[in-house]
């Protein structure tokens, strides 16, 4: 657990070339194309974008948990083992032990005939082989772990009877208990109070100090990501589009999206009474095909005749070599601007 | 729990009582003096006067009630006019064979419509589901007693696999009671499973894409865990409602397998007292049918504070 610090450097997870596409009946609908990505040991990894942009869908493809119609290409390697077309009873071996995940809405999340203590048990008793009565006794271990107090009566509540940040807190606890390598957060803290979500978050960040655990965290909220993630991954129609640290990305947006998508958030400073927040014109495209295109350049300020004919490749961007963007004109000289 | 408990029981005693004052007037209310069918030949006003009498038809109708559910309550439920023997022993001949048929039917439409329904609910799409489908399809649009007549014609007349009628008690001789019930138990369960099994498949289908099933997914868990502990056991409210409500109605509603299989039980003596104006035989199978919707009801909403521990806290199906 402590050696977490000393190995930042040892990739956990190697996603390469992720492509997800679902076929329709209108065709086949591409969600995520072409996604690269590696997660080092004890990095927390924001993946941000609007909805419909197949962050989700890159988070489920992780552990295989897309529904069987998905067709899924590429790699995603975990300590080197491959597991896009691996069996599923390999899967099952990782999931829950290895890659754990935690979800938007914990009120549906969670059974709710089932105590959270046998909930959070489950995953012992399959995973470490632990009997059920052995399994209530580490999921009180787990509660304290996670902040909830009285944790050994809490342990036989029902869902319904936790607020919703309990709920989330009891999640967090589900997916740690076999001390995952890494933790899909996907919307941790969307359906939850502002001041809860800071608690969850605390949450997380504790548990990547002491267990070393990779966190990949699934958000349209840049509040969230600013606040708790090392390096941001911008999602953009089923695209990575830029990649950078966490202060380069909010210091120097290269990417037009991005830009935009800063733009949109709210400055303290910056009073919507004297400026209207700035809006992306349009929508996020639905892609049936991969279009041979910047997929933004129906949205872009800049777009061009080369936006429109060829797409654009996740570059090296002047900022240094951690920064990355997929864009023909990025915005580097326009970033006082697009953060004012 | 113990207050949930007791609302309950509370609520099912009220709705007993008010379905014995329904009862007891709804039979006086009928068309047709039972004085003037029991007078037979003799249709003098002396001789009617006599048979109003005697069986205290001549009093007012609040004593009426209050006499009868003095005698209820002590387990008398009157003298049947037409053969004048107690109601009381033509229920224990006939009850018995009705719920032994009623049970038996239902639990062998639940074992094949709850396993359908999941079966086609987890195998969406696939030729199970279809197969399943087709058979609820069949089972639902099939009559009971085509089926029990063919059942009879070819596994009782023409094979001898099975009586084709007839009852034996079941502490009589356990085994050829059985023998004789398992046909008629069959065919009737059946038409309920295919219920059983639509309504199972879709609760199955709905649980199945919730949340928590894809949280019990990424948990690493095994199909049939996935299945069966956390979809099966969410869509049981379902199911117990409808198994539930099933057992009630064969109380009264295995009229017409009784009557093609022979066999003595209610459904049989309701017919019979209902077309001789049978007044305390009327009341009494009503009254039992009513009372047995009533307890079943009681067990349902039990069962379902157990599956569902959000019922114990308001009371309420959630």
């Amino acid at each position: 657990m402590t050696t977490a610090a000393a190995s930042t450097a040892a990739i956990v997870l190697e996603m390469r070339d992720l492509s997800v596409s679902f076929p329709t009946e209108t065709g086949t609908v591409s969600a995520v194309d072409g996604v690269s990505l590696d997660l080092a040991a004890g990095e927390i990894v924001g993946m941000v974008g609007e909805s419909g942009c197949g962050k989700s869908v890159t988070g489920m493809s992780i552990a295989g948990l897309l529904p069987g119609s998905a067709r899924v290409s590429g790699s995603v390697r975990l300590n080197g083992t491959e597991l896009v077309g691996a069996r599923e009873s390999a899967l099952r071996r990782v999931r829950g032990r290895e890659i754990a995940y935690i979800f938007q809405e914990p009120m549906t999340s969670l059974n709710p005939v089932l105590t959270v203590g046998r909930q959070i048990g489950e995953v012992l008793q399959i995973h470490e082989r632990m009997s059920r009565r052995a399994a209530r006794v580490r999921a009180i271990d787990l509660l304290t772990l996670v902040g909830i107090p009285s944790a050994a009566h809490r342990v036989d509540a029902y869902p319904h009877q936790l607020s919703g940040g309990m709920r989330q807190r009891v999640m967090i606890a589900m997916a740690v208990a076999c001390g995952p390598k890494v933790l899909v957060a996907d919307e941790p803290t969307t359906a939850l109070d502002v001041t809860v979500q800071a608690g969850i978050l605390q949450v997380l960040r504790d548990l990547r100090d002491r267990l070393g655990t990779s966190i990949l965290i699934i958000t349209h909220d840049l509040g969230v990501i600013a606040d708790i993630a090392d390096r941001v991954v911008v999602m953009y129609a089923g695209r990575v589009v830029e990649r950078a640290p966490i202060t380069d990305l909010f210091a120097h947006p290269y990417h037009r999206y991005t830009a935009g998508l800063l733009s949109a958030s709210p400055k303290p400073g910056r009073h919507a009474s004297t400026t209207r927040l700035a809006e992306i014109p349009g929508l996020v495209p639905v892609l049936s095909t991969q279009p041979d295109a910047c997929t933004f350049a129906d949205r872009c300020p800049a777009a061009d005749a080369r936006c429109r004919d060829s797409a654009p490749p996740l570059e090296v961007a002047r900022g240094g070599p951690d920064h990355l963007a997929a864009c023909w004109h990025p915005c580097a000289t326009q970033t006082q601007e697009a953060n004012r | 729990m113990a207050r949930y408990l007791l609302t309950r029981a509370w609520q099912s005693a009220l709705t007993l009582l008010l379905s014995t004052i329904v009862v007891f007037v709804g039979v006086r209310a009928l068309p047709g003096d039972p004085a003037l069918a029991l007078a037979g030949e003799d249709r003098s006003p002396e001789a009617l006067d006599a048979i109003r009498r005697h069986y205290g038809l001549d009093q007012p109708l609040p004593v009426q009630f209050a006499q009868y559910v003095e005698r209820v309550a002590q387990g008398d439920f009157g003298v049947s006019i037409r053969t004048g023997t107690p109601v009381s022993s033509m229920l224990t001949t006939a009850l018995p064979v009705t719920v032994e048929l009623s049970v038996l039917a239902i639990v062998i439409a639940s074992v094949l419509g709850i396993g359908a329904g999941v079966l086609a609910a987890v195998r969406r799409g696939r030729p199970a589901e279809w197969f399943a489908n087709a058979l609820a399809l069949i089972g639902l649009s099939v009559p009971h007693f085509w089926l029990g007549l063919l059942a009879i014609l070819y596994l009782s007349v023409a094979t001898g696999l099975f009586p084709a009628s007839g009852f034996v008690p079941l502490l009589e001789d356990p085994v050829d009671n059985l023998h004789h019930i398992v046909l008629p138990a069959v065919i009737l369960g059946t038409g309920l499973a295919a219920i059983i099994m639509r309504q199972t498949r879709s609760a199955m289908l709905d649980s199945l894409s919730s949340d928590y099933v894809r949280t019990a997914k990424a948990k690493g868990l095994r199909p049939r865990a996935v299945v069966t502990r956390h979809a099966l056991r969410n869509s049981l409210i379902v199911v117990v409602t409808v198994v539930g409500l099933q057992l009630g109605g064969l109380i009264s509603g295995a009229v017409v397998t009784e009557q093609i299989f022979g066999l003595p039980g209610f459904g049989k003596m309701t017919i019979d007292a209902v077309f001789q104006r049978d007044y305390p035989v009327i009341q009494a199978v009503v009254l039992l049918t009513a009372a047995a919707y009533i307890v079943i009801n009681f067990f349902v909403d039990l069962l379902y504070s157990v599956i569902d521990p959000r019922i114990r806290v308001t009371g309420d199906p959630a």
